[in-house]
């Protein structure tokens, strides 16, 4: 193709999107609106699966050891979880510091329940505190753990704890939050596109006598093509980035003016620049794609003329 | 023009067609999806600079014997050649290229609706990429003849049906073909409006296009005095040099 029928095509493009004003107007407010509602549940949805993790990250394993333990047996235990391939993180928390926290835990009020435990006569175990970096491998890890005290003559651990219970709850829980998420948003894709699909449809109908007509007249099917081509994804880039814009700006403002309540229930919205890539990237692929497609697909039926 | 006589002497021999022939119809067959047959047997010569009235009845013919020589249809059976094309055998990817030597005029002048008169004109011309410079030229020297060049900004919908049709008339010799194929030109104007969209049409034929008209009109055709040809169910009935209507209304 010479560049100045390139150059003609888009000038065309441009010129139909102005000359057939309310019929453009009307793709471009339902793409609009379409982008709109998902770009929100998108946010929404992200925000929900960053809680469930921060919910889960929350996890830990509590692994308590008998009492006599000797310091070999410790240092050994030690290692050997330690180089689980899934634990993240091993805290060791000596019998002094679990005096310590249980004090802390109790307050000042019951604190005369624990009077007279000192080092000598210290009743708490050691315990160690581990994190995994996959929270729902929880339970695989305490097996494991589970595993190798067994492999001791006499088993050096007393108890593995990790919520044993409530745990796969929350998980069950968090899940299902996560995958209504994508639920949602796959239909509400699918709900854009047919939506849209429709509006260009009927706004198509109109032209298909104008289709007819330049052939008539000797245009070839990619001389035609072309404008429509270029119409599309002009109404499907810009109405996709100014909705994107105003999603994300729209979110900014919220999250800036809810910080503060937020945080005083536990919960946090994630910041602009955590959630804009993703967000972002959806929306004008979509957009731009169904502006296309939509136009692409509508003028192919008429070409047959 | 050079080209064109090229192009003949080659077809001359190949397809033994006469290059003075513009359109070429041997035996034609048409018979619609339907089971409806709308030619039976059609031969017809049409030369060069001629200017020919189509007349019958409605749904005798007269339709897709127009739509067969811009290649809307083609026939069941015959074969038909324009500017020495066999046009019945043409690929899809080519026909585009064969309709720009043919101009074709409706009875409801299909313009296009969003563009202005001059980019209606021009399309035809875009549509062959031509240089925007010759595009502008070509294309307001088209609108003088028609005598629309002083509302060359102005949207169909702002003209008259009669200037409407010139705008389509001036489309379909903007690319200086061959041949126009009117079907009912003056169908939806008025007496006078007709008459001159007729000299309009008498003009260009006199500048060497050959013209095929489709009409019902009985006082253009007879006040013309041009070749008639008649097609009633389907089969040329009649064909006269300087002839009638023919037909009482």
């Amino acid at each position: 193709m010479k560049f100045s029928t390139l150059a003609r095509h888009t000038r065309e493009g441009f010129k139909s999107i102005w000359r057939n004003g309310w019929m453009s107007f009307a793709s471009i407010t339902s793409i609009f609106i379409s982008l709109l509602i998902l770009g929100v549940f998108i946010l929404l949805a992200l925000n929900m699966n960053a809680m469930a993790s921060q919910i889960e990250s929350q996890v830990q394993i509590r692994v308590y050891l008998q009492t006599e333990v000797s310091e070999e047996v410790v240092a050994d235990l030690q290692r050997k979880i330690g180089n689980i391939t899934e634990v993240s993180k091993l805290t060791y928390v000596s019998k002094e510091e679990g005096l310590e926290i249980l004090r802390e835990r109790m307050g000042e009020d019951n604190s005369n329940w624990l009077e007279g435990y000192d080092s000598e006569n210290n009743p708490l175990p050691i315990t160690f505190t581990v994190e995994v970096f996959e929270p729902q491998l929880v339970k695989t890890v305490a097996d494991q753990i589970n595993e190798i005290s067994a492999s001791y003559e006499t088993p050096p651990i007393d108890e593995v704890k990790y919520g044993q219970g409530t745990v796969e709850t929350l998980f069950k829980i968090t899940n299902a939050i996560r995958n209504a998420g994508y639920v949602v948003v796959a239909a509400l894709s699918i709900t854009a596109v047919l939506l849209i699909s429709n509006t260009i449809r009927m706004t198509i109908v109109a032209r298909q006598r104008e289709i007819g007509i330049m052939k008539m007249v000797g245009a070839t099917n990619s001389f035609i093509r072309w404008p429509f081509f270029i119409e599309g994804a002009l109404i499907g880039i810009l109405t996709s980035a100014i909705t994107t814009a105003i999603v994300l700006i729209g979110y900014d403002q919220i999250v800036k003016a809810f910080q503060y309540d937020l945080s005083l229930m536990l919960l946090q919205l994630l910041p602009v620049k955590e959630v804009m890539p993703l967000t972002a990237m959806m929306m004008i692929l979509l957009g731009s794609f169904i502006g296309i497609w939509g136009s692409v697909m509508s003028v192919r039926k008429y070409l047959k003329v | 023009m050079k080209e064109l006589a090229v192009r003949c002497r080659i077809y001359r021999i190949e397809l033994s067609t006469g290059c003075d022939n513009v359109i070429e119809m041997h035996d034609i067959w048409k018979t619609y999806a339907d089971g409806t047959s709308a030619l039976n047997g059609v031969s017809v010569k049409i030369d060069r600079n001629e200017f020919v009235y189509l007349v019958g009845p409605s749904g005798a013919g007269k339709s897709t014997f127009m739509k067969l020589i811009y290649r809307e249809e083609i026939p069941t059976k015959g074969e038909i050649f324009v500017n020495g094309f066999n046009i019945g055998k043409l690929k899809q990817r080519k026909i585009p290229y064969i309709r720009r030597n043919i101009g074709v005029v409706f009875q409801d002048f299909r313009l296009l609706p969003k563009l202005t008169v001059f980019e209606n004109v021009a399309f035809a011309m875009e549509a062959i990429e031509a240089p925007r410079k010759v595009i502008r030229k070509r294309t307001l020297e088209v609108l003088e003849l028609v005598g629309l060049k002083h509302k060359y900004k102005n949207f169909p919908s702002q003209l008259s049906g009669g200037e409407q049709q010139r705008v389509s008339i001036a489309r379909a010799i903007v690319n200086n073909p061959a041949v126009i194929v009117a079907d009912e030109p003056t169908g939806n104007l008025d007496p006078d409006t007709s008459v001159e969209i007729m000299h309009l049409l008498e003009e260009i034929n006199f500048r060497g296009t050959t013209i095929v008209m489709a009409t019902h009109n009985k006082e253009i055709v007879n006040s013309m005095r041009k070749r008639v040809i008649a097609i009633e169910n389907g089969n040329i009935v009649r064909d006269v040099q300087r002839g009638e209507y023919g037909y009482e209304i």
